[in-house]
């Protein structure tokens, strides 16, 4: 697959630490949800850095947007969280990834489960099933340290409905001020908000590699099949 | 700390045709079979290596340097795709 050169058409900010990037590709042919691309930075003594982003909006979106969040001491996040701002441009290759993606022929029951920035691919599956006012249940389980770590937050509540819900849980919120759930997914958590084994719903689980290993191994617990989850891991491999 | 395949998927679009991450593997120590996106990868080494998620042995190695690609697969034995 060969790079591509992106120019930013717009920047939205998200919360403190993310913005959401609108990217102009030329020759974009569209993407699938979930998928996720490459971006590569140059610096002018040829130094190059290069991580993986995923898409966040949905297929059939004009151009694409990546939701980034800036780790502090991160080599690329933080340039395109406070510095690359609209006319700027950038390499990029994709999309990329047929494995964790989510197609609107799939009508079974779909759980998607999130941890912080994981919530980004999961995100593009939730409006998707909006936009094609899928009928075949969708639940997203969003984990995140805190409310102003929420990404999406308005948009999330205006996307339930009577085929869309949504549970979010906060690790690190004190109890003063928020009404909703509190502490880390884990069986009890997912016994009490998911679909029994029954259902056999198909699973989708991102986010950091300890989120994704301790979530999928509650879903086994539980007693759902390994072929039902899928996995997408990020971790900190530089930011 | 390790990810999975999903983040080699870049990389190795520069062999393949196909997106490899849906491609089910067959480990050639212990036959393990899994979709590639969920094999244990590390990108920190000098090159990307990919593990068996079962007995951890090398599935594959991908290294670039000068503008070439090298691509050591002997640790996968059947790679089975859709076909197009």
């Amino acid at each position: 697959m060969r790079w591509l050169l992106a120019t930013v058409a717009a920047r939205f900010p998200e919360t403190a630490a993310a913005v959401t990037l609108e990217l102009e590709v030329p020759t974009w042919a569209g993407h699938r949800a979930g998928q996720h691309v490459d971006v590569r930075l140059t610096a002018e003594d040829g130094y190059s850095a290069q991580r993986s982003y995923s898409i966040a909006s949905p297929p059939g979106a004009r151009r694409p947007e990546l939701t980034v969040v800036r780790l502090d001491d991160g080599e690329v996040s933080p340039y395109l969280t406070t510095i690359l701002g609209p006319g700027d441009q950038l390499e990029l290759r994709g999309p990329i990834g047929g494995y964790f993606v989510w197609d609107v022929v799939d009508r079974r029951p779909t759980l998607l489960v999130g941890g912080g920035s994981g919530v980004v691919p999961l995100m593009a599956m939730l409006r998707h099933h909006a936009d094609v006012d899928h009928d075949g249940p969708m639940h997203l389980v969003y984990s995140a340290r805190t409310e102003s770590d929420l990404l999406y937050r308005d948009e999330l509540a205006s996307l339930v409905g009577a085929h869309r819900a949504v549970t979010i849980t906060l690790t690190r919120q004190p109890a003063s001020g928020w009404s909703g759930r509190r502490g880390r997914v884990d069986t009890q958590l997912l016994g009490d908000v998911g679909w029994p084994p029954a259902v056999a719903p198909r699973c989708y689980v991102c986010g950091p590699t300890p989120f994704v290993e301790t979530t999928a191994d509650a879903l086994i617990a539980l007693g759902h099949q390994a072929t039902d989850i899928k996995t997408e891991r990020f971790g900190p491999t530089g930011g | 700390m390790n990810l999975d395949g999903n983040a080699a998927a870049g990389a190795l679009s520069e062999v393949f045709a196909l997106d490899m991450t849906d491609a089910i593997t067959t480990c050639s120590t212990c036959g393990d079979t899994r979709a590639l996106g969920e094999l244990p990868t590390y990108m920190n080494a000098p090159g990307l290596v990919l593990r068996c998620a079962t007995c951890n042995a090398v599935q594959a190695r991908l290294v670039r340097s000068g503008g070439r690609v090298w691509l050591d697969l002997r640790g996968i034995r059947v790679l089975e795709v859709v076909s197009a």
